[in-house]
């Protein structure tokens, strides 16, 4: 499994791995929105948060459909399959999972404190956002791990995914941004959307790598 | 250890390819399946595998002991294509699989050198030719132990000295009582029974 692991990163870190397209694609984002909204900055600041969490959403869901698919056009993907009484294929899309979401998704959270200052968003709420992130991004991952399980027999799956995968990823959203707003709004709460947000991560962690391994197994042809 | 298969059907697409399909292989044994295009050599494969559902009859292992409840755990299944990534390096390639697949035997350089392509291991896979990539993954068959071999067109691209020296490894697998499943064209040059589709089917 920690074979599978180092595989799966070095893939994702060497040319054509494409774990420096969403950091790019997230920067883009999130630099387009001053233009857009104008220069007021306490507006920026206020709409922070919530841009970094879709600029983030959005990011993620970009190499999601390489998931399963490069594994499937060189025949490992069979492989796997074939493995499930020695690695439990649900155990198996798990670990690809946190192969992806090292390699992909977590330079995005890394970016994010970064791009926060784009915003002019004050030091706490950009913790309070990267922190959310770091604890929110796998639950994505986790969702994205089954829609793209269901989308890999397709040849052009990849806006299939993001379409599948949008509506279910958005609870996460909602106590995502929710949270970070807690931080900084005085009234609003922190820990409670906090720890719902942890909650689905955790949830998502069983469900989605589950769903996918079903799915895998039932697509093969 | 007995692989046994009866009455298979395999179907693609809704369409029934072939039916009543069946052998029995003891260790030891091979067989090679030949049949037209179309015949549903990869399709049975792929069902003895556990990869398609068969959709008659069953194929099932008897004899094989508490290491392999299926026939999916005993298998060497070698497709068209090579499972290798083309950024990695042959023997990290190599390494990945010896390591996920379990039961390791032969070390990575020693099973390059069986292939004939010894000192090639630290070249990126995509760099090599289709031959070449052949090879590789024959020399995946030789790092993990499995007792029973099922290839898909497993000469496709060698060369007459590579097939030649596959055919030996083979009958070697054979000897050591292991079982091997092959679908082709070409004559592979070992003892073996011999399976024709779309006859017992269609004709």
């Amino acid at each position: 499994m920690l074979a599978l692991f180092t595989r799966d990163l070095r893939l994702g870190v060497r040319a054509g791995g494409g774990a420096l397209t969403g950091v790019i694609f997230f920067l883009a984002v999130i630099a387009t929105i001053p233009f857009g909204v104008g220069p007021d900055l306490n507006l920026l600041a206020r709409i922070g948060p919530a841009i970094l969490w879709i600029g983030a959403l959005l990011a993620s869901l970009l190499g999601l459909d390489r998931l399963f698919q490069a594994d499937r056009e060189d025949g490992s993907l069979d492989l796997m399959v074939l493995a499930d009484d020695r690695h439990f294929l649900g155990l198996t899309v798990l670990v690809k999972c946190a192969a992806h979401w090292v390699g992909c998704v977590l330079p995005l959270v890394i970016a994010a404190p970064l791009l926060g200052l784009f915003m002019n968003m004050e030091p706490l709420a950009i913790g309070a956002t990267a922190l959310t992130l770091l604890v929110g991004t796998p639950a994505i991952t986790f969702i994205g791990a089954a829609g793209a399980a269901v989308a890999v027999v397709l040849p052009r799956g990849g806006l299939l995914i993001s379409v599948l995968v949008l509506p279910l990823t958005i609870p996460v959203l909602i106590f995502g941004v929710s949270a970070s707003y807690g931080a900084v709004a005085e009234p609003d709460p922190f820990l409670q959307p906090f720890l719902i947000l942890s909650a689905l991560t955790l949830f998502l962690a069983v469900i989605g790598p589950l769903a996918a391994g079903l799915a895998l197994r039932h697509g093969s042809d | 250890m007995r692989l046994i298969a009866e009455n298979l059907g395999g179907e693609r697409g809704g369409e029934i390819v072939f039916s009543g399909v069946g052998f029995e292989l003891h260790a030891g044994q091979a067989l090679i399946v030949t049949g037209a295009n179309g015949s549903g050599k990869s399709t049975l494969l792929r069902i003895v595998a556990g990869l398609l559902p068969a959709a008659e009859g069953s194929v099932r292992l008897a004899d094989a002991g508490e290491a392999y409840p299926s026939p999916a755990s005993a298998c060497h299944y070698l497709g068209h294509q090579n499972a290798m990534k083309t950024a990695l390096t042959v023997t990290e390639n190599l390494d990945f699989w010896q390591r996920f697949t379990g039961e390791p035997r032969l070390p990575i350089a020693e099973a390059l050198n069986v292939v004939g392509l010894g000192g090639i291991g630290h070249l990126p896979y995509g760099y090599l030719s289709t031959g070449q990539k052949r090879r590789i993954s024959i020399a995946k068959l030789l790092i993990n132990h499995r007792p029973i071999w099922l290839l898909d067109e497993p000469t496709a691209g060698l060369d007459k000295a590579s097939e030649e020296r596959f055919a030996a490894l083979m009958t070697a697998h054979c000897a050591a009582s292991g079982i091997v499943v092959a679908a082709t064209h070409l004559p592979l040059g070992i003892e073996a029974q011999e399976l024709r589709m779309g006859e017992s089917a269609h004709g």
